[in-house]
């Protein structure tokens, strides 16, 4: 057997009393230090799926693996006590302090108190929180800072593994983005494990090493955010993604290839330089790139090394500029994007990986890419302007 | 009043001691019976229910009524009219703790026991503490209650305050009657006080201000 997942799953189902499923079939590894997050609109088993590793809900078939040991054969309580466990309601006690809350799991492992102490004010140290809230009681805490402090009390016996069930769902905006970001960095920093239950897309996307994505008890594509939105199982996960962020992501997820105009304006080696600006005069371009026989991309002429060298050479091969930067079809947008800019090209080739001349990426097309991420796909336009 | 109290104040001492203990042996029973009760019917919440609706019946029943019931099955004198209060002294217990248990966030017992605590520890690290204020409040109204309820002891000779009421009301002596009515009085004040003092200093810090009561 392969070294195991830090959570596994397998065949994990769970049907309630009245016979309805919750979760079926559900079989998924994490591995350590991955961040997961579980999305999918209510009643899609996630929070269900969550509370059966803890012991919370018990499994009707299949088997939880938590480094390699069933789940099943320990003893709940304990169990629990080696999980983190974060809510979305927080749950701090109100008749303990700060204090006592951060080191609670402490105290149900009978820790001594100096323990306890130490252990408290390191955590509050990891959230740049000042030690005077030690003391004080949770009402005495904002929502935010409550929060924190259920997110410290969760990692307080230093738990690989950490469930967190909407923890930031209750928060406002501003509060959830300085949170997500600060337990982002917290949990790169530790290398805990995380199942992070949410029905916020944003929140999983910016958060998710990988993104479960759950519907009646299924498990519908459990991938790395950049290939959900890339190639979106199917259409449920489309709508659940949202077609703004399917266009906004776009740049991001893009694909050199899947953009580029298929049919770049080319001359072959041995073509004359009559022909070839007879081609320029047809294609009215300024510019061809140069391949031989077999399609290999060799070179550029343009224009002006036309002009210059007209009366000594005869084939393109002769004034054709070979220093030519082109990218291959699987590499992003984005980065080309950049690229072309940085070097103020008009143009970039694109070539497979035998470097054969696949198609083009010009600022015109870049330029369509635009159009569609602010005003939509053309359709959208065409009544968007018809309209006005 | 010079005068009674040299005929009647050491009797008003033995009285008013009588009048104490009848009342508090029977709520410290009370306690003793109803919170373990209200903490075990916090499990069951379904029967609890029916349960506490059936014996707030009961306890329209007039507690003269329940004194001269109790004669007939354990005779007269203090052990009886501390069996009758104790049996009235359950009820506002018994309920108070249940609902106090009941009404305990579960959001923070979600929380509790996701992070490993055992049933037990549940009861007695949140929700007791969380119930506290209620929980007493079930004890103070109780303990007001059967201060005022235990002058009717003394009519199946059980003794205390009563005595002089009852005295009072065959002599035709409103002075006597006052004797046992003032102090009655008085005891009760004191322990609804002091119990409010308790209440206050078992309260944790955190449940007081601004959380609101769960």
């Amino acid at each position: 057997m392969e070294v195991a997942s830090l959570l596994q799953f397998e065949r994990v189902m769970k049907k309630y009393a009245d016979g309805t499923p919750a979760v079926s079939n559900l079989n998924l590894n994490i591995e350590e230090g991955e961040f997961v997050c579980f999305i999918g609109p209510s009643g899609c088993g996630k929070t269900t799926t969550m509370k059966m590793v803890n012991r919370l809900i018990d499994i009707t078939e299949g088997t939880i693996y938590i480094n390699g040991k069933d789940i099943k054969s320990q003893n709940a309580v304990e169990l629990r006590r080696s999980i983190g466990y974060v809510i979305q309601q927080v749950g701090l006690m109100p008749h303990m302090t700060i204090k006592e809350n951060i080191s609670l799991v402490g105290t149900l492992l009978k820790w001594p108190s100096d323990r306890k102490e130490k252990r408290a004010k390191e955590l509050l140290a990891l959230v740049d929180m000042p030690e005077e809230y030690l003391d004080k009681y949770p009402h005495e805490l904002s929502g935010g800072q409550q929060q924190r402090i259920g997110v410290l009390r969760a990692l307080a016996a230093n738990p690989p593994l950490i469930l967190m069930d909407e923890p930031f769902g209750a928060l406002d905006p501003i509060t959830r983005d300085s949170l997500q970001e600060e337990f982002k960095k917290l949990q790169k920093e530790l290398n805990k494990t995380i199942v992070f239950v949410t029905h916020d897309m944003d929140e999983a996307l910016k958060l998710g090493d990988r993104i479960v994505i759950m519907k009646d008890g299924e498990v519908v594509q459990a991938d790395t955010p950049e290939e959900i939105l890339r190639n979106p199982a199917n259409e449920f996960v489309e709508t659940f993604l949202g077609k703004d962020r399917l266009i906004q992501a776009r740049p991001d997820v893009t694909t050199v290839g899947q953009i580029m105009d298929t049919d770049p304006i080319t001359v072959t080696c041995g073509t004359s330089l009559k022909d070839a600006i007879a081609t320029m005069r047809e294609r009215h371009v300024d510019t061809l790139l140069v391949v031989d026989r077999d399609g290999t991309l060799r070179g550029f002429l343009d224009v002006e090394a036309i002009n210059l060298n007209y009366k000594k050479a005869a084939y393109v091969e002769d004034v054709m500029e070979t220093d030519l930067f082109s990218v291959s079809e699987d590499s992003l947008l984005k980065d080309t994007t950049h690229k072309i800019l940085r070097r103020g090209a008009k143009y970039i080739p694109v070539t497979d990986g035998n470097h054969h001349l696949t198609g083009i990426v010009t600022r015109a097309t870049m330029a369509n890419i635009v159009y569609d991420t602010i005003w939509g796909e053309g359709q959208e336009l065409d009544s968007l302007t018809a309209t006005t | 009043m010079q005068t009674f109290f040299t005929e009647h104040g050491t009797e008003l001492l033995v009285k008013t001691w009588e009048h104490l203990y009848i009342s508090f042996t029977a709520v410290v029973l009370g306690v003793l019976v109803a919170i373990p009760l209200g903490i075990l019917f916090s499990r069951m919440p379904k029967f609890a229910d029916k349960f506490i609706s059936v014996i707030g019946v009961l306890q329209t029943i007039p507690s003269l009524a329940i004194l001269a019931f109790f004669i007939p099955l354990v005779g007269i004198g203090k052990v009886p009219a501390i069996i009758a209060l104790f049996v009235y002294s359950l009820l506002p217990i018994l309920r108070n703790t249940y609902i106090g248990l009941r009404d305990v966030d579960k959001n923070v017992l979600e929380a509790g026991s996701g992070m490993g605590m055992s049933n037990w520890q549940s009861i007695v690290k949140v929700e007791l503490p969380l119930a506290v204020p209620v929980i007493l409040a079930g004890v103070r109204l109780s303990t007001v209650y059967l201060i005022g309820w235990a002058t009717l002891a003394a009519f199946i000779g059980g003794g205390g305050l009563g005595d002089f009421i009852f005295d009072g009301l065959n002599l035709y002596q409103p002075v006597l009657i006052v004797a046992g009515t003032v102090p009655a009085t008085i005891l009760a004040i004191i322990a609804d006080r002091g119990l409010a003092f308790a209440e206050g200093k078992l309260t944790s810090d955190g449940l007081k201000d601004s959380y609101k009561a769960a």
